[in-house]
């Protein structure tokens, strides 16, 4: 995923302006300030129409991060105020992602289109290649009617000038299920019965106009108010910082958190669960089984596949585990998941044993926010040594190597990895449920992004140097026993 | 190139290293260094001895007020070069490489 883009760097700049008002003696009224802060009177307007759309946009991405949908609100909202609700709230938003109206360029549609590139040529391989009669020849230019167009792209390969393109809507196409489309207005609007909150379409929109409702304010809140907040964060996120682990855990408990566990701790226990689970169900006739700890693939298979369910593992996710340990440790403790994707907010929900997720980004901006060098950390010891197996969980063929790592050498699986829900894998994940076998392997590890959660949409690093990190570390875990 | 080589052969000890450091500061990573690394194998392909790449603690840049929204920073050389890219470090060096030259 391009976690690269000039969007994302206004998301964090906004984030750790967020913390920082958070933490003055003002918190309504600096957030309220933080539009005319990025775009002072006379600034330049790097992006949009005019400095107020500029402005009015900041806004919009403000109440987002302040955990707010922005759907149901008619710009008639004020900063100050929301920000006030935003420290009443007792509850969570239930769908994680909100379109932000004003940002969305509201592409043109989805089609087939001739570029002034066309030579009207004598050829006229497009008119031949086109099977609906949609293409005519008038003025010297190819032209296509609209009615008949199917979007196939015969005409596209036909062209010997390259001069017709296929233009696409980012958010669509990057979408495996269809849940995000232009609305009426022709601005993106989410299918929320569709949405599997994979958070593919955050990363896809070069308007960085699909924003997550974070939960970052109801972590600072947590933290100043005294209470015991626990940080458990995930493979992932190991690889997306400068610094060890074990400076991590200084940051984050310099950041206020009351005691930090990896994941890492939990997918011990899921490795030993699934691998007994993977051995059994074969012993009892079972042609493969899938994994269970993607929550962007759990949610699919919840809202699109339920035939395939049978097939997927009882297991539960390394956070699940974590999760149980953090709240028979300290019962009384608030815990947040730090997360590299959206998906894992919507399992949030579902466990009662997880009060919030902060994203990577969130993360780092309260370190930025907070003025902590992680690098200039002292190592601080984790009470459970995860293993080498867990602590590579995140990278993609992680998971099924883990279990593996736990047979018998008659018993190994044949692992075969699903490296990313697309459009194409999702066929290949319907085909095995309706056949109710696996050609391909009989142990399916299931990743939602590509990379795996390395490659999740709100990480910090670039998924190759968060596998070089993750990598060191690697090489100081012992393995699984 | 040629007569580059010639030079750093013969007046060696003429020719200044030209360093770059990549600042790996929270603020600077957060802000999208690690997209930077690239760097730390492009520039002594590049440049070879005449130019020195490393990884910097937190150059300072960002302590002022609101200057985080400018990270990543990279310094080459005495120049500070905020919102750092891949392009933008290699073009100052560049212009550094032909002026020593």
């Amino acid at each position: 995923m391009n976690n690269n883009s000039q969007s994302i760097h206004i998301k964090r700049d906004i984030l750790i302006r967020l913390v920082k008002a958070f933490d003055s003696d003002n918190f309504e009224k600096n957030v309220a300030k933080i539009p005319f802060d990025m775009r002072p009177k006379g600034a330049d307007v790097p992006y949009r129409c005019c400095i107020y759309k500029e402005r009015e946009i900041i806004k919009d991405r403000i109440i987002a991060d302040l955990g707010f949908a922005l759907e149901p609100l008619d710009e008639s909202e004020r900063l100050d105020e929301m920000a006030a609700d935003s420290l009443q709230r007792k509850t969570i938003e239930e769908n994680p992602l909100t379109v932000i109206d004003a940002a969305c360029k509201g592409c043109v549609p989805s089609r087939v289109y001739v570029t002034d590139l066309c030579q009207g040529c004598v050829a006229r391989a497009c008119e031949k290649a086109c099977k609906f009669g949609a293409i005519t020849i008038a003025g010297g230019k190819s032209h296509i009617d609209p009615s008949k167009c199917k979007n196939c792209g015969m005409c596209i390969n036909a062209c010997p000038y390259n001069a017709i393109v296929r233009l696409i809507v980012p958010c669509e196409q990057a979408c495996p299920i269809g849940a995000i489309s232009k609305g009426e207005n022709g601005t993106a609007t989410i299918d929320f019965e569709k949405c599997i909150s994979c958070g593919k379409c955050v990363a896809a929109c070069p308007f960085g106009a699909v924003n997550e409702k974070s939960h970052i304010i109801d972590v600072l809140k947590a933290i100043k108010d005294g209470k015991k907040v626990v940080a458990m964060f995930a493979p992932a996120i190991a690889g997306q910082f400068p610094g060890s682990i074990f400076q991590l855990k200084s940051a984050m408990k310099k950041a206020g958190f009351f005691d930090v566990l990896e994941v890492a701790q939990g997918a011990d226990i899921t490795t030993k669960k699934e691998s007994a689970e993977f051995v059994e169900r074969i012993e009892h006739g079972a042609t493969f089984m899938t994994t269970s700890c993607c929550a962007g693939y759990n949610n699919f298979i919840a809202k699109h596949l339920p035939e395939i369910k049978p097939f997927v593992s009882d297991t539960k996710t390394p956070m699940y585990y974590t999760a149980e340990i953090v709240k028979q440790k300290y019962p009384d403790a608030i815990s947040v998941f730090i997360s590299p994707c959206v998906a894992k907010r919507k399992e949030v929900q579902a466990n009662e044993n997880v009060d919030y997720v902060l994203n990577a980004d969130e993360l780092g901006a309260i370190f930025v926010g907070r003025k902590i060098e992680i690098l200039e950390m002292e190592d601080t010891q984790y009470d459970y040594d995860s293993s080498k197996q867990a602590r590579n969980f995140g990278v993609t063929g992680g998971v099924a190597a883990a279990v593996n790592s736990l047979l018998d050498d008659e018993e190994k699986a044949n692992a075969y990895v699903i490296d990313g829900l697309t459009k194409d894998s999702i066929k290949q994940l319907k085909k095995y449920a309706k056949d109710g076998c696996c050609a391909d392997g009989n142990l399916v590890e299931v990743m939602c992004c590509e990379g795996g959660c390395i490659g999740g949409n709100s990480n910090i690093a670039s998924p190759k140097i968060a596998k070089k990190i993750i990598n060191s570390l690697l090489e100081k875990s012992n393995d699984l026993k | 190139m040629i007569k580059l080589n010639y030079i750093i052969e013969t007046k060696g000890a003429l020719m200044e290293t030209i360093e770059v450091k990549i600042c790996s500061g929270t603020t600077c990573f957060v802000m999208g260094s690690s997209f930077l690394n690239e760097l730390y194998e492009l520039i002594p392909q590049k440049y070879g001895e005449k130019v020195s790449v490393t990884q910097s603690l937190c150059l300072g840049q960002c302590s002022k007020q609101d200057t985080h929204s400018n990270a990543p920073y990279v310094k080459v050389a005495d120049t500070i070069i905020s919102e750092a890219t891949v392009e933008k470090v290699l073009a100052e060096i560049e212009k550094r490489v032909n002026k020593n030259e």
